[in-house]
């Protein structure tokens, strides 16, 4: 017997679209209104339009999406957005697909908004991705074009991911890096965490508008903060309370990964806060291994994953300055040098003084002689 | 040699000449008393519980990188003391039943020992009592550091042009309407910011409304001759590590021992004068001298 | 009774003189080690203790030593003791080093040594309650003053220059420069009163950090005496430094008779520091403060020392007595200001200080520097006089190879 919830196809009523909509702003941290605003655009046959592009990639980011209960999947691409072309989910397949894309682009011109998974190869003119015949930075190029806006979703697609590690034989870049010019979203994280997409999605099929976005294209209300600020361990690092060791005493206590190498303090990503897919604690840190920066171009896949690094914005730790404490060092060798020095001077006046005495006495004897 | 005991006693007169016009002429120099509009902190030690929101709200407003050590192997801004990093610092104190946090930073004195000795006025009394630097008249020869009694300036070591660095009571805020970051920011009034006497006022009101709370009075109400920053406590001031400076400011000793000697130039210039005449009758009788004895031969 | 100053020449890079070259090459490097990565990194010095040997030993103990010049002034021109004449000019040559190595030593020492200049030009902005100022202002004025009471002895030299025109312009201020010399000897004898006395009214300010068996209004008067103890001291060492170094005659029965003189300056301070110490009712600290107790102790014992050996020696002027006495003369001037500077002196809150390998350095390297450049000028210079004495009474042989240039 099919599952239930499978079998029987779900009728949507205006209460549970409404209810739906408003859960999903309520995930993505935004008021109930903005839910209830959506559903009345939905209402009103507002959806948007989504054209999805896959290059190098995994595919981890969409399987995280397809994980994500609140909205989940399918009632995100049957209720909230329109998902026009997706590789991976879509039922039709060759031909029929791209038609699909090139049928979307003619009558969602200026509309549709471009998700694209994956890095695009640059090198050796682009040869290392095709997709239906053409070249990845060709076919990003020209759906870009007619995008109202350009979302690059996962590391790989936000400065190249797994990709352009070195020796980046593909010559793999983000896709800001691909379109020159172009404002792209970019929602690092090997996967990115779904919400963060929704989020963004959901702002702008509401407001039509794209969330405010730092120097890197990532939108502030994930980015602007790093793991270590918000991270669940923060206590014990402020006490100076670190795992030495996997499975030691510390670990198992659930004490601050930092001196396992835990890139925390440098990496960029609200992880610490919104979890992967409702399931609490599903994250690196939250199982007990060092977050390894996979939203750091420059630290993920290039800094050794256990390798300390120094944190970015020190804070002070849970002790404070004695009103009297010991403060600058005495050196060894200097003090060495100037035992050493005093030593020599005293003995030098000693030894002259002496030497003095006896050369007068003698003078002094040879004269007495002499008459 | 006959001349010995009479050029002696000369010196002698001359110099006791000298010392008997110097302090007729020089007036003890006296203390200088703050004014009404005087800006300060009081910081009250039963409030404060050492969440150095100050210290942070301290740094931003002053654009200052965080003061970086290392403790068991992890960075920290953790500032040893006042530094050239650290313009405030909460420090633990402790007697044997309490402990307790105290908020150091310069404590702009009435009369400042670290503008006294300043050699061309780098630090000075600015508007509203402010004690404030001006690098462009410093030679970093770091004698405010000595003179200070509360160890406040400091110098930036590792800078290639080093500057003494102290609070300023974010002066540079004062035109956009605002006080000092640290006072604004305390989440419990344990520092606050006002005129001397408002807050000299409000200490009072403190001590009269909860007197067992507090031991000591009012730190800088008169210690050291006054300062802007005021502190009470629960254990007295001795375990906070604040000097127990007596009601003369320290310029005021120096400055009446070296204006006793040099006011109006009148002693060295006395003392100049004498050595002169003498050194020039011993030289003109010693060539008479010896013109005498080349007579004879 | 005298000859006139002459240069002593001679061979200049004697193995000590090498010796010294190395320290100087030493304190370069490490100089220099100063200036490229900052007094943090170079220094001990701390915001606990701003000043280090930098400032207590090479200028206030350095020209604590360079006082030479200063006594030696007073005793031959004010007290008239006309036949100490001759060694005016070598304590007037070492009194200028002292203070050529003090500016040097200021130099490394400020944080901003480039605005320095500053200092002397800039009279507007000069703050009338600073003693440091009045002391970096009187050093750079007396530093001018030495150099030219000392003029007669370049000029004389530059009179027996090959060149006329040179001659000539020796000839004509020769004169000039010895009519202006009271005025001059004035001058020499004012400044180093003011800030040699000054150097002590420094640390006044420093108040409950300077420990109170040496903090009290009488610092000035008390830094006057050990800068007479120490200049003293200095023009001994110097008369048997130059007879063994350069092979002239002692100048100790000339030393003789000042003995007493010196004792007494010993003396006075002393008894005036305990008499003060009981007005100001510290006398029980003599017995309670420790380690402080130790270096106060060891202050007044090295003095006492020096007064007890200066009177003995009066009547014989035995040098290695003389010797003796002078090195505990300067020695105690030193262990007191270096006292009054870093040892009593405790900011609290914990600090420490003891000097780096880098300042330490630079120290030796300016003192090898001071004596080379001493040696040097005496040789080329006319600054020793060639005192006559007997024959029997000439540079005790085999000294040399110890100490000797």
């Amino acid at each position: 017997m099919p599952h239930p919830e499978v079998a029987e196809p779900s009728v949507v009523t205006r209460r549970d679209f409404v209810k739906i909509c408003t859960a999903a702003a309520a995930s993505v941290g935004m008021p109930a209104w903005a839910g209830e605003k959506m559903a009345e655009k939905v209402a009103k046959g507002k959806k948007p339009s989504v054209i999805w592009l896959h290059y190098q990639e995994c595919t981890g980011c969409t399987e995280s999406l397809l994980r994500s209960a609140a909205p989940d999947l399918g009632e995100l691409i049957l209720d909230l957005v329109s998902l026009d072309y997706h590789e991976t989910l879509a039922a039709a397949a060759g031909y029929q697909l791209e038609a699909a894309l090139e049928s979307t682009m003619k009558e969602q011109a200026g509309k549709y908004v471009l998700i694209v998974e994956g890095s695009i190869p640059l090198k050796d003119d682009g040869i290392y991705c095709y997709v239906g015949g053409h070249k990845a930075i060709d076919t990003l190029k020209r759906v870009a074009d007619k995008a109202a806006a350009v979302i690059a979703i996962g590391s790989c697609a936000s400065w190249g991911g797994i990709p352009s590690a070195s020796p980046n034989p593909t010559g793999a870049v983000g896709v800001a890096q691909a379109l020159p010019g172009k404002t792209v979203v970019t929602l690092p994280g090997c996967p990115a965490n779904p919400y963060n997409l929704l989020g963004t999605v959901l702002q702008f099929a509401t407001f039509g508008t794209l969330p405010a976005l730092d120097d890197k294209g990532r939108p502030k209300f994930a980015y602007a903060r790093v793991i270590h600020d918000d991270c669940p361990r923060r206590a014990h690092f402020d006490n100076g309370r670190f795992a030495q060791a996997f499975g030691d005493a510390g670990h198992r206590e659930g004490w601050c990964l930092y001196k396992l190498g835990c890139k925390g303090p440098q990496t960029h990503a609200n992880c610490s806060l919104l979890h992967f897919c409702e399931v609490p604690g599903a994250w690196p840190i939250g199982i007990g291994h060092p977050c390894i920066g996979c939203t750091e171009q420059g630290i993920a896949f290039n800094v050794p994953i256990h390798q300390n690094m120094p944190i970015e914005r020190p804070t002070a730790p849970m002790a404070y300055p004695n009103v009297g404490g010991a403060k600058g060092e005495v050196g060894a060798i200097a003090a060495g040098l100037g035992g050493l020095v005093v030593g020599v001077a005293a003995g030098a006046s000693y030894v002259a003084s002496r030497k003095l005495n006896v050369q007068v006495q003698k003078a002094e004897g040879d004269q007495e002689k002499k008459p | 040699m006959t001349m010995t005991r009479r050029g002696l006693l000369k010196v002698l007169g001359a110099a006791a000449g000298a010392a008997a016009i110097a302090p007729a002429t020089a007036e003890a120099r006296a203390a200088r008393k703050s004014n009404p509009d005087d800006l300060g902190l009081l910081f009250d030690a039963t409030l404060c519980v050492g969440c150095r929101a100050c210290s942070i709200g301290c740094r931003d407003a002053n654009g200052m990188p965080p003061d970086v050590a290392m403790i068991g192997g992890a960075p920290y801004d953790a500032p040893a003391d006042l530094n050239g990093n650290a313009m405030s610092v909460i420090k633990l104190w402790s007697t044997e039943k309490e402990t307790g946090y105290l908020k150091a930073q310069c404590m702009h004195c009435a009369d400042p020992a670290c503008s006294s000795v300043c050699m061309m006025g780098a630090l000075h009394k600015g508007k509203r009592g402010v004690v404030q630097y001006d690098v462009e008249r410093c030679v970093g020869c770091r004698n405010c550091q000595i003179a200070c009694p509360f160890n406040v300036p400091k110098f930036e070591w590792a800078a290639a042009s080093p500057k003494i660095i102290k609070c300023e009571l974010c002066r540079h805020r004062w035109e956009k309407g605002k006080g000092p970051a640290c006072a604004e920011v305390c989440p419990r009034g344990a520092v606050i910011s006002g005129s001397r006497p408002e807050l000299l006022a409000e200490a009072r009101r403190r001590l009269a409304a909860t007197p067992k709370a507090y031991q000591g009075g009012i730190y800088g109400e008169t210690q050291g001759g006054g300062t802007a920053c005021l502190y009470l406590s629960p254990v007295g001031f001795g375990p906070l590590g604040l000097p127990p400076l007596g009601d003369q400011p320290a310029p005021a000793l120096v400055e009446s021992v070296q204006h006793a000697i040099y006011q109006g130039a009148f002693a060295p210039l006395a003392l100049l004068g004498t050595f002169a005449v003498v050194a020039w009758k011993n030289r003109h009788a010693a060539t008479a001298a010896a013109a005498a004895e080349e007579d004879e031969s | 009774m005298n000859a006139p100053p002459r240069p002593v020449h001679g061979e200049l890079f004697t193995p000590f003189v090498k010796f010294l070259l190395v320290l100087w090459g030493l304190g370069t490097v490490a100089g220099l080690y100063r200036f490229i990565m900052g007094l943090g990194a170079a220094t001990s010095m701390n915001d606990g203790y701003p000043w280090g040997i930098w400032i207590a030993i090479d200028v206030v103990v350095g020209t604590g030593l360079a006082s030479g010049g200063y006594v030696l002034a007073f005793l031959v021109f004010i007290l008239n003791k006309g036949k100490y004449h001759p060694l005016v000019r070598p304590a007037l040559l070492t009194s200028l080093l002292g203070y050529g190595v003090a500016g040097v030593a200021v130099a490394f020492d400020l944080g901003r040594y480039w605005t320095m200049w500053r200092i002397p030009v800039s009279p507007q902005h000069w703050s009338s309650t600073s003693v440091l100022l009045e002391v970096a202002l009187c050093m750079m004025a007396y530093t001018t003053v030495i150099f030219l009471e000392l003029s007669p002895a370049w000029l004389e030299s530059l009179a027996a220059s090959q060149n006329p025109e040179r001659a000539r312009l020796a000839q004509r201020w020769l004169p000039r420069a010895e009519k202006a010399l009271p005025f001059l000897i004035a001058f020499g004898l004012l400044l180093p009163t003011m800030h040699q006395s000054s150097l002590g009214g420094l640390m006044m300010m420093a108040g409950l950090k300077l420990h109170p068996l040496w903090h009290t209004g009488f610092l000035p008067l008390y830094f006057l005496f050990t800068a007479f103890t120490m200049g003293f001291g200095v023009l001994y060492f110097e008369s048997i430094f130059s007879s063994v170094a350069f092979k002239r005659p002692l100048e100790n029965r000339l030393l003789a008779t000042l003995g007493r003189y010196v004792a007494g300056v010993i003396l006075a301070f002393l008894a005036l520091r305990f008499v003060i110490l009981g007005v100001e009712g510290k006398l029980g600290l003599v017995f309670s403060s420790g380690r402080l107790g130790f270096f106060f102790w060891a202050e007044v014992l090295i003095f006492l020392g020096a007064a007890i050996i200066f009177l003995r020696q009066g009547a014989l002027g035995r040098p290695h007595e003389q010797l003796r006495a002078a090195l505990l003369a300067m020695l105690g001037g030193t262990l007191y200001r270096v006292d009054v500077f870093l040892v009593a002196y405790d900011p609290g809150n914990g600090w420490i200080y003891f000097p780096s390998v880098s300042e330490i350095l630079v120290t030796l390297g300016l003192i090898a520097t001071e004596t080379v450049i001493y040696i040097l000028v005496v040789r080329k210079f006319p600054i020793l006089a060639g005192v006559t004495t007997p024959r029997g009474r000439d540079v005790p042989a085999g000294l040399t190879e110890g100490a000797a240039s």
